[in-house]
């Protein structure tokens, strides 16, 4: 009897071990993929024409910049939206709101997190891309900014509910002595109960930036693809191009092992450099935060 | 009790299988036969009516009709996936080598001709433009409604995604004016939207905006821009009658491409794709036949 309990116990060890180590298995093996198809973009193209300003694959033009900036406008502007939007809202289901508000608030936030992003995207051609050129007098409803409120749309249910987990689970102590020593509501949430969640929150907000970079659908329908350079604010509000958009419009029709495939490759590398360089800065603070606070607790 | 049951079963249905078997070998037609097509979005439509039509009249054929873009069909039509690739474009000789390289032989048929309509907002008063202008406009060199005779306002150039052949057949055209050795390109801010119904939405709600479609797509409550070939030259506006004798500029011919000859049921599909009822449901979508039907509805414009 023991026995078998003892090889049960072997075996499920094993198997969670070998699920968690996946994780990483499959990150080396899907960077290995994208180097191994995205590098020999290095060598059809040259690098300066690979950097430069004009991307049409069609005419053996694969600059990337345009793409880039494309999607980090898009992407900066949906954090901008997203982050203040959904760290309220979580402050406010976790910490303020009465009982049956939260019972009410905290489904339909995630219900919102649980619509196809395709349903948003044509939500954002027939609505807001038409009522944003009225309301903004822009030329065209088709911009960065349409893009980035419809992300933020997106970012805000994951933010909200890792925030709200990461809020709630500060203990009742903390916020009973910030009010014991006077402190009011506010300065309990900004100071003491917010600060506590901080790990938390910056995942939720790493989360948020994560499924708003990544965000394809939506994008390709309401930023109008146009490949132009963002660089002033002002290119918030034209369209603009983002590489997701590219490799999704771009991918299906590419000869296999053409320059236009790696270079498809190569932006996908690229994504997948920026999306890691993200998740590590978000970690290595959240890493720093940690030690820091032991060493004032020890 | 069970195993009887079973056994009771089984043998039901291995009866009832033999009856089918005898009733189709005592059916004169074949069995079903099936027919892959996949293609150009441009011609999706079209070959989705054709296959319904012919699949009523003849119940044993099956017909599966995708889109995804020209040269989807034929990289599929290489790869052997599908029997019939629809293109909007005429195929390319490296996509020929590269089918010979496989061991095919792409045979092409003219099965319809499509006129390209540059469409713009009803509110907008610009209805005819020549195609240099068409041209400059794409490429940037006009950037007002003013510069054409409109109203003061920016021009926002809507086009399909380059990976679409209308897109490709725009750029040859109309950009280049046909010309081999014109190497000019689409303003870096021309918006490339993924789908016909992305730039009919934009163009329907935005007066600032022109775009450009296949004649079939575009629906009757945006206006339509009367083409020049030159300056001073008559403007056209596409239609049937226009394309038929060629006076309207901007048209091209719609292509299934097969792999070697046809025979036996792809044959007779092709074969019916030719004859007048199947050129009349080209007529109804908006796409011109390539021979001429009864004289009633080669003169009806586009409805």
């Amino acid at each position: 009897m023991e026995k078998s309990l003892n090889w049960r116990e072997f075996v499920i060890t094993r198997l969670i071990k070998a699920s968690g180590y996946s994780a990483i298995l499959f990150v080396a093996l899907i960077f290995i993929f994208l180097l191994r198809e995205g590098l020999p973009a290095l060598s059809d193209v040259k690098i300066a024409e690979l950097f430069s300003v004009r991307w049409y694959p069609i005419e053996e033009y694969f600059g990337i910049l345009p793409l880039l900036t494309g999607s980090l406008i898009v992407t900066l502007g949906a954090a901008l939206i997203a982050v203040p939007f959904g760290i309220g809202t979580a402050v406010y289901i976790s910490e303020i709101a009465p009982r049956w508000v939260r019972e009410i608030l905290k489904p339909l936030v995630e219900l919102l997190g649980g619509l196809p992003s395709v349903v948003l995207g044509f939500l954002g051609i027939l609505v807001l891309s038409p009522f944003l050129r009225v309301f903004l007098d822009l030329p065209t409803g088709l911009t960065a900014f349409t893009g980035s409120l419809l992300l933020g749309g997106i970012a805000v249910p994951t933010i909200v509910s890792v925030a709200e987990d990461a809020l709630d689970s500060v203990p009742r102590a903390y916020r009973e002595g910030a009010w014991a020593l006077g402190a009011t509501r506010w300065q309990t949430i900004w100071r003491v109960t917010l600060p506590a969640a901080k790990s938390g929150v910056l995942t939720a907000v790493m989360l948020g930036i994560g499924r708003a970079i990544g965000e394809t659908m939506t994008v390709m329908m309401v930023t109008g693809n146009a490949p132009v350079l963002a660089l002033k604010l002002g290119s918030l509000f034209s369209p603009v191009r983002t590489m997701t958009a590219t490799i999704a419009a771009e991918m299906g029709e590419v000869a296999n092992g053409s320059t236009h495939y790696h270079v498809l490759f190569f932006i996908g590398m690229v994504l997948f450099l920026i999306s890691l360089g993200v998740n590590i800065a978000a970690s290595s603070v959240v890493f720093r935060a940690k030690k820091r606070a032991e060493r004032i607790l020890s | 009790m069970n195993r009887v049951a079973i056994f009771i079963l089984f043998t039901s249905f291995l009866l009832s299988s033999c009856n089918s078997a005898s009733s189709v070998q005592a059916d004169p037609q074949t069995p079903a036969a099936y027919i892959e097509n996949k293609g150009s979005d441009t011609m999706v439509n079209l070959a989705l009516a054709w296959a319904e039509k012919y699949q009523s009249d003849h119940p044993n054929v099956r017909i599966s009709v995708t889109g995804g873009g020209s040269g989807t069909g034929i990289a599929a039509l290489i790869n052997g996936t599908v029997d019939v690739a629809n293109a909007s474009r005429q195929i390319k000789q490296e996509e020929i080598e590269e089918a010979k390289a496989n061991g095919g032989n792409p045979v092409e048929f003219v099965v319809a001709r499509d006129a390209i309509a540059v469409i713009v907002n009803p509110n907008n008063p610009v209805s005819q433009l020549t195609l240099q202008q068409i041209s400059d406009i794409y490429s940037g060199k006009i950037n007002n409604w003013k510069e054409v005779g409109g109203e003061d306002r920016p021009i926002v150039r809507l086009s399909r995604e380059t990976n679409s052949g209308t897109h490709v057949y725009f750029l040859e055209t109309v950009l280049r004016l046909g010309e081999k050795e014109n190497k000019t390109l689409f303003s870096m801010d021309t918006l490339l939207l993924p789908s016909s119904e992305g730039i009919i939405i934009e163009v329907r709600q935005n007066p600032n905006a022109i775009g450009y479609d296949g004649l079939g797509y575009v629906p009757a409550d945006l206006k339509v821009i009367a083409i020049a070939k030159e300056a001073g030259g008559v403007y056209v506006l596409p239609s049937i009658a226009t394309v038929n004798d060629k006076s309207y500029a901007v048209a091209r011919d719609l292509y299934m491409y097969t792999n070697g000859e046809p025979t036996g049921i792809l044959k007779e599909y092709l074969d019916w794709i030719f004859s007048p009822e199947a050129q009349q449901i080209v007529a109804e979508l908006g796409f011109v036949p390539v021979l001429t039907p009864s004289p009633v509805s080669s003169l009806t414009g586009i409805p």
